[in-house]
């Protein structure tokens, strides 16, 4: 689509950034292409081979008897859910979604700002710039379950934790999607407010806002979906939500309640991500 | 009203943009700047309002020295000074009434300005500068759905809306067709006459420059080699400005000719 810089594993299918202006990549040499291909594919099978080893991968035990029919029985009791148990979870659900709901609303509120101060084209100045965008990057290295982790030892056992914990997680994704987009916005609007004599603030209030504005929303519908699915495993580490109901009917072995819950999961993440991917369209 | 004192402006590779320029532009003057690409044009248009640096001399605007103002100084001076540019620098999402009021943001603090609101009488200053220009029936449109002739007079009307002393115009007109180009030249004509507004504008077309301009100023790889009255800048001034004989592309009269031979 265009030549937008490549997203890291967190981002798969997360919203295009908005056009630049790069080239795309040539290929400008063509002769030692072949061997480039066969050492690919060569380094390609040992990194497999390799890895493979490392994790003790075992072929016969992945098809013995023994897994075969665990596979089996399991798969038995997941196929027929407990829907008398939907109405008993239908509080924890709600929990989970307010927590996406909460989570994904502050934590972008408070990237708005930190956006501002990682884009080079608002603050030329490197001093800040790159300082923020450590810490922005620091944050981003954290995965959401090791924050949730480390707030439920901090305030607790529930949902508290688990919102701060998103917070954090869409502050970080949120802040980073924005000032690219920020970055890439046309800085013509920019250098005519700046000729009409407005400062700083009203340069970005009149001039980067309308421009990035769509963009900012669009990363905010699509950090909700990743928190909706993010806060229906919080629970395993006590912060609150499904994930904790979860966890439980898959220690007492019950998958025919584990069922219900996935299946019930499934339905709402589906229909926020339509739902979200519908806005998300209208607004670019 | 404006002053050029000895003013030069060095690039740090070391190329030199303006060699020492003395020049003085009255009140209510329509002045065009000529020239080769790369001759300075632009790099003098932006000094003014100081969208570029200069490395010495100093610019005088209604006597107060631009080059020397810092901070609010410098932004009550651009105020003063409207601007319009090439690609016309508007905000393409928002209406054109938004665009031509964004024109009003110096004349308010940061804080009232900070939530995007603007008081009545601003909305009716920007919808009389759309009058002037005769897009007023546009206002509620996004900027986008216009054609770049009416884009150009959106950008006229957010100068306008500066209630400026002075408009820069850099090449107003090089990404329009030869009829809009009339038009925009037109707009900018009347408000020069009517509003007493000194007027600089940067192009490229030698015919156009003649027909709109009060006074021609050439410039040469920074210099000022020419600075007079239509009625001097004759063809063989205009060779010497640019250092060979005028090219058609150079007139926009051979342009709107090839245009119609297409059509």
């Amino acid at each position: 689509m265009n030549s937008a810089p490549v997203p890291d594993a967190a981002e798969v299918g997360a919203p295009a950034p908005p056009p630049s202006k790069k080239p795309a990549p040539t290929l400008d040499s063509k002769g030692p292409q072949r061997f480039k291909a066969l050492f690919t594919w060569l380094g390609f099978i040992v990194v497999i081979v390799v890895c493979g080893i490392r994790v003790d991968a075992n072929l016969v035990q992945l098809f013995s008897a023994n897994s075969m029919e665990n596979m089996g029985r399991i798969l038995g009791e997941l196929s027929r859910p407990d829907w008398s148990y939907a109405n008993r979870i239908m509080p924890a659900m709600i929990e989970t979604v307010q927590i996406a709901i909460a989570g994904t609303i502050i934590g972008s509120v408070l990237a708005v700002p930190v956006a501002l101060l990682c884009a080079v084209n608002i603050m030329p100045k490197k001093i800040i710039s790159i300082p923020a965008r450590i810490v922005l990057n620091l944050v981003r290295t954290i995965p959401d379950l090791l924050f949730a982790a480390v707030f439920v030892a901090v305030f607790g056992i529930g949902a508290f934790a688990g919102m701060l914990a998103l917070i954090f997680f869409s502050f970080g994704l949120v802040a980073k999607l924005t000032y690219e987009a920020i970055e890439a916005i046309d800085p013509g609007p920019l250098e005519a407010m700046t000729a009409s004599g407005a400062n700083k603030i009203q340069l970005i209030v009149f001039g980067v806002i309308p421009q990035a504005l769509p963009y900012f929303f669009s990363y905010v519908l699509y950090t909700f979906e990743v928190n909706v699915r993010a806060a229906s495993v919080l629970g395993f580490v006590g912060a609150g939500g499904i994930g904790l109901h979860l966890d439980q009917q898959l220690n007492s072995l019950r998958y025919d309640r584990a069922s219900t819950i996935i299946l019930l999961t499934l339905v709402i993440v589906l229909v926020i991500d339509y739902a979200s991917t519908y806005l998300r369209r209208k607004l670019l | 009203m404006i002053e050029f004192k000895n003013v030069v402006k060095q690039y740090p590779n070391g190329t030199i943009g303006l060699n020492n320029i003395n020049l003085t532009i009255g009140e209510g003057e329509f002045v065009v700047i000529v020239g080769l690409s790369g001759a300075g044009k632009s790099t003098l248009l932006r000094s003014i309002n100081r969208l570029h640096d200069i490395s010495s001399g100093e610019i005088l605007v209604d006597g107060k020295s631009i080059t020397r103002a810092g901070g609010k100084q410098l932004r009550r001076i651009r105020r003063d000074i409207g601007m319009i540019f090439q690609s016309f620098n508007l905000v393409k999402r928002a209406t054109v009434l938004r665009n031509v009021l964004t024109g009003r943001v110096g004349y308010h603090s940061t804080f009232s300005t900070m939530f995007g609101y603007f008081p009545k009488e601003d909305h009716d200053i920007a919808l009389d500068a759309l009058n002037r220009v005769n897009i007023r029936e546009k206002a509620y449109s996004r900027a986008d759905q216009l054609s770049g002739g009416q884009q150009q007079r959106v950008s006229i009307a957010r100068a306008l809306a500066q209630k400026p002393k002075v408009i820069l115009a850099d090449e107003p007109v090089a990404s329009l067709d030869p009829l809009t180009t009339r038009q925009v030249m037109d707009d900018l004509q009347r408000i020069n006459r009517e509003l007493k507004i000194t007027t600089i504008v940067n192009l490229h077309f030698i015919d156009l420059a003649r027909e709109y301009a009060t006074r021609i100023i050439g410039l040469r790889a920074g210099e000022v080699v020419f600075d007079g009255p239509v009625s001097e800048a004759t063809d063989a001034k205009f060779a010497e400005i640019y250092g060979r004989p005028i090219h058609e592309d150079e007139l926009l009269a051979a342009e709107a000719a090839k245009g119609g031979v297409l059509a």
